[in-house]
């Protein structure tokens, strides 16, 4: 079995794996890169609609062109990296399995790994919709990939059940090649991707955005021939009499994202309730050395946060490499960030009490829409930071960017809570605290 | 005469009596509608090997139940399907049910059931399952229950039986059978065979196929059963659970997959249309609610796949295996649960109307081989094997299906094996590609080129399980892609 040993193994060649491997790199660090794929830069390859770059380059690019950037540098730093290597196992002692048709099996021992796997969208399995199983259902990342990469289009009249981005922007790119589409079929009350697509995508060609429906039953037996779409109440319920047929002869489902983290679990790391592994401030998981970053710690909607994460992971993996590698791990001091009202989840899920002074990045969505909310931070009631927002929505990720000063935070603080509160219920609080 | 003996369908039924009659100097055909065997009830079904306690007395399907379990052992190893006696327990949640278990362990062990036993130590019984609810207060305890892959021992018997000489037609369906002169003339779609024995094990289609030969003697109801099954690594059974019937379930189960998956079903639903293989919002509601009854803790929000089997049940609620009026015409039909179990009994009992009631001399083959190779799995290799195999062949260096670590030698295996797939869904029965959590979302278009490669067809003929069942309709033609209208040009191929 071929071995080798690297300063930094970086798995997964998207946005994520690539923005690492550079910064790594930039640091002096000897980084290899493995990528499953026959090329580089993961999932922005088949997003060839534009809107990529607005923040890291202000300028709108299409997937293709914002991560042909990042090959090219990591081209030019020569930064090792191979290709259709799958990594099959992460040991808890950093050590790789890979496999590849012309080495084999590959062992790669790690001083750091930076884990960017990306995420995988969810199925039809996945929310349960009743009915026959003929061809003609797809994700809406399958079509993508069939119409953008492959050159074939996977039917003429489509249903898209759920608004994540990709399901909008696959309606309009399947309108723009002659086929109809019908709706967009959403169970909530507002769309799960980001509102510019909702305008751009939907609303700018006249497809309709049907709210408050699911899928009740699809038919066909062979291919799809139609669905039936009912309204839901409150709870999800199907509210009876309320079924529509639509004819159609294809379903695209665009109901969300998981990270992916089968790796990561084999490596002893634990996950979060929002699929990504748990992780501190300096991004890395509760393994030492192994570090995340990208879909796979938390599903993005920009891939400018992407390589923006991506960049701290590098550094701080070099860091550690530097640091405090091969050194008796100190116990570390660490604070919970927990996630309190109307907040979905939060990242990291922990902060070292020595980096509470330094620029911190939180990253969380909220549960539910809301208007004229306030973003607080708490030390049991005591709010330690504060930020007035005027609408909030899952789909759109928070990002709070602070520092905190020694003082505002009691030495022996164990806990912070994230909250997204109505301003109106402020001055109660701050009457509590 | 074509044939000796023609074998109408191709489930676990069918192909079992196909694998049986193997060993005898026999011409043997079978004759499947669908673009692939097992394709009918033995696709969707709980895939347990019952101890064989639970029917009632009356009825022939227990004798089956009870000696076809037997016979598993011989059977997986000379067929090398996956195959677990896990054991069974059937959970009593109120005291008035240990009665009823009592009853189930007295006349199963009469019968010849081994090793059922009655545990009420709630300790040992949290032992052998920690998952089952804390409400449990007695079990009963199958040990030689278990859980098997109806599909893979279906393509199993079916490798072996064509390594032994049974030919199979697949996308044949037979629409007539003529009497003629010492035999039978039986009418597909694409030709017609003639044979001096017809067997029908056509499933749901039994009655149908019956009434074709001038049998006209029973009916087939279909009976519907939900399931859900669960992503794998969250949620672990050691044993199948049974419940006991209550006024709040009608007896959803919880298993293990012999794959470590675990999923809940079915439930119990007759509907009209024979076909009709669709779950239900209703049925989902109905088998959740009795799932978490045993298991609380079921991951309901990690469930990968919903699906739906059909029971074949006939007018008496029992298997039919008999010779017809029509001499030489044979009916296996009502094969309803458990019929998988059953399987190598119900092939005995096939040989025995064979030579008693047909008159048959059956000589065993010279050359008859009882063995069907295991399939390599990427999955059962060491390290340092899986390294030399991949020196060997490039192959099984690429990964396709990530989900569940399958490479592309065993997806062209799965294509060029005896039998072997002919389409997506074939490779993701034979091999597990596309099975796992994304469901094929990554690896279906790399799968669809290995079958259009394998098979020489352009890929977009390629199907999820024959005709009718295309991915793709149209071709994305690119006539000029310049700065400012990008999209704009392109146009569908018409
Ligand atoms: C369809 C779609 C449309 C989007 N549209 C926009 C947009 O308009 N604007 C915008 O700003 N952002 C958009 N985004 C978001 C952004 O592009 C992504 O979030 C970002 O590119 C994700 O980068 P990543 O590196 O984390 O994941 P990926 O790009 O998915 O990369 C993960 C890589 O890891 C590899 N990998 C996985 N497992 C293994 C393994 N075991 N061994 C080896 N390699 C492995 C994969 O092959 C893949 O190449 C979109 C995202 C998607 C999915
Ligand atoms: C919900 C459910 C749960 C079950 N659970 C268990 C269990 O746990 N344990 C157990 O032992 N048993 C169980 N069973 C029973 C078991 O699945 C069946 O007994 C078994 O699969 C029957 O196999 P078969 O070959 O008879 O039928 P099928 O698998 O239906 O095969 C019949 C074949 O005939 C073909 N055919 C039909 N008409 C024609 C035609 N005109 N020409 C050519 N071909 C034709 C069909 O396409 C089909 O492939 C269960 C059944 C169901 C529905």
């Amino acid at each position: 079995m071929k071995s080798l040993d690297v300063d930094i193994a970086v798995i997964g060649a998207g946005s994520a794996g690539l923005g690492a491997a550079i910064e790594a790199k930039k640091q002096g660090m000897d980084v290899l890169i493995l990528e499953r794929n026959d090329e580089l830069g993961g999932i922005t390859l088949q997003c060839i609609h534009n809107g990529f770059g607005l923040k890291i380059f202000k300028e709108d690019l299409t997937g293709p062109e914002y991560i042909q950037r990042f090959i090219d540098e990591a081209k030019e730093l020569k930064i090792p990296y191979k290709l259709d290597t799958m990594v099959i196992e992460i040991t808890e002692d950093k050590e790789i399995y890979a496999v590849n048709k012309k080495e084999g099996l590959l062992r790669i021992k790690a001083k750091a790994i930076i884990l960017s796997m990306g995420c995988r969208e969810k199925t039809r399995g996945a929310i349960n919709i009743p009915g026959f199983r003929p061809a003609g259902m797809y994700t809406a990342g399958q079509a993508q990939r069939f119409v953008n990469i492959e050159g074939y289009i996977p039917g003429k009249t489509f249903v898209i059940l759920g608004s994540g981005d990709i399901g909008m922007i696959m309606a309009r790119r399947l309108t723009w090649l002659g086929c109809e589409v019908k709706a967009v079929v959403e169970i909530k009350s507002y769309v799960s991707g980001l509102i510019r697509n909702q305008v751009q995508c939907l609303e700018d060609y006249n497809i309709p955005l049907i709210l408050n429906h699911t899928i009740t039953k699809i038919h066909g037996k062979e291919r799809v021939e139609g669905v039936t779409i009912s309204s839901v109440d409150q709870n999800w319920d199907r509210i009876v009499d309320s079924d529509q047929y639509i004819e159609c002869d294809s379903i695209l489902l665009s109901v969300g994202l998981v990270p992916e983290n089968e790796l990561t679990t084999k490596a002893g790391a634990e996950l979060s309730n929002n699929g990504g592994p748990i992780v501190d401030d300096n991004l890395e998981t509760i393994m030492d050395g192994i570090f995340a970053c990208g879909n796979v710690l938390q599903v993005h909607d920009l891939v400018d946060n992407v390589s923006e994460e991506a960049k701290r992971a590098g550094k701080n993996a070099a860091i550690y490499v530097k640091e405090r590698y091969g050194k008796e791990q100190i116990k570390k001091d660490h604070i919970k960030i927990i996630p309190g009202i109307n907040v979905g989840y939060v990242k990291p899920d922990y902060v070292n009490f020595s980096n509470l002074e330094n620029l911190l990045h939180f990253h969380l969505r909220v549960k539910e829409p809301d208007r004229d909310v306030i973003i607080v931070i708490k030390e049991v009631n005591k709010i330690i930071y504060q930020r007035v927002r005027s609408f909030v929505i899952p789909s759109e990720m928070i990002e709070v960017r602070t520092k905190f000063k020694p003082e505002v935070i009691s030495p022996n603080c164990r806990e912070l809570k994230i909250e997204v509160l109505p301003v109106s219920l402020l001055e109660v609080l701050d009457e509590v605290g | 005469m074509d044939y000796d003996v023609i074998i109408i369908g191709g489930g676990v039924t069918g192909c079992c009596i196909a694998r049986t009659l193997s060993l005898y100097d026999l011409k043997i055909c079978l004759l499947e509608k669908e673009a692939d065997i097992a394709s009918g009830t033995t696709k969707a079904n709980s895939g347990i090997i019952h101890a064989g306690y639970a029917a009632d007395r009356k009825y022939v399907k227990r004798k089956f139940c009870i000696h076809g379990n037997k016979l598993f052992d011989l059977a997986h190893k000379e067929l090398n399907f996956p195959f677990k006696r896990t054991g069974t327990l059937v959970v009593a949640l109120e005291e008035r049910q240990i009665k009823d278990l009592v009853y189930k362990r007295n006349y199963g062990t009469e019968d010849g059931v081994p090793g059922l036993e009655i545990i009420i130590d709630k300790n040992r019984i949290k032992r052998m399952e920690p998952q089952l609810t804390d409400k449990v207060i007695a079990v009963l305890h199958a040990p030689s229950g278990g859980i098997v892959s109806p599909y893979e021992l279906t393509f199993a018997l079916a490798e072996n039986a064509h390594m032994n000489g049974v030919e199979f037609f697949r996308e044949h369906e037979v629409i007539g059978i003529n009497k003629i002169v010492a035999g039978f003339e039986v009418e597909t779609k694409p030709k017609k065979f003639t044979s001096r024995i017809v067997i029908n094990a056509a499933g749901l289609f039994a009655a149908e196929v019956s009434r074709m030969a001038g049998a006209d003697t029973f009916e087939i109801y279909p009976r519907r059963g939900e399931y859900i099954l669960f992503d794998k690594g969250l949620i672990h059974l050691n044993k199948v659970l049974f419940p006991m019937p209550t006024r709040l379930s009608k007896g959803i189960l919880a298993s293990p997959t012999i794959h470590g998956h675990v999923f809940i079903g079915p439930n119990a639903d007759n509907i009209l249309d024979i076909e009709d293989i669709s779950t239900t919002t209703r049925g989902l509601k109905e088998i959740i609610s009795g799932g978490v009854m045993l298991v609380p803790n079921l991951p309901l929000n990690a469930a990968i796949r919903n699906f739906a089997g059909l029971r074949a049940v006939s007018n008496t609620m029992d298997f039919i295996i008999e010779a017809t009026e029509m001499v030489g015409f044979v009916n296996v039909a009502g094969i309803l649960s458990p019929g998988l179990t059953s399987t190598f009994a119900i092939a005995e009992e096939v040989v025995r109307i064979l030579i008693e009631d047909l008159g048959e001399e059956l000589k065993e083959k010279e050359k008859y081989n009882p063995y069907r190779p295991k399939p390599e799995h990427l999955s059962d290799f060491t390290k340092m094997k899986l390294n030399q195999k991949i020196k060997e062949n490039q192959a099984w260096g690429r990964i396709i299906c990530r989900c569940e670590t399958i490479p592309e030698a065993e997806i062209v295996d799965s294509i060029r094996r005896p039998v072997g797939a002919t389409a997506i869904d074939g490779v993701k029965f034979r091999c597990r590609a596309g099975m796992g959590r994304c469901q094929g979302g990554f690896c279906m278009p790399r799968v669809m080129e290995i079958l259009s490669r394998e098979l020489n067809i352009p890929y977009d003929e390629v199907t999820k399980r024959g005709k009718g069942s295309h991915y793709l309709v149209n071709k994305v033609l690119c006539i000029e892609l310049t700065e400012d209208s990008k999209e704009s040009e392109e146009v569908a191929e018409k």
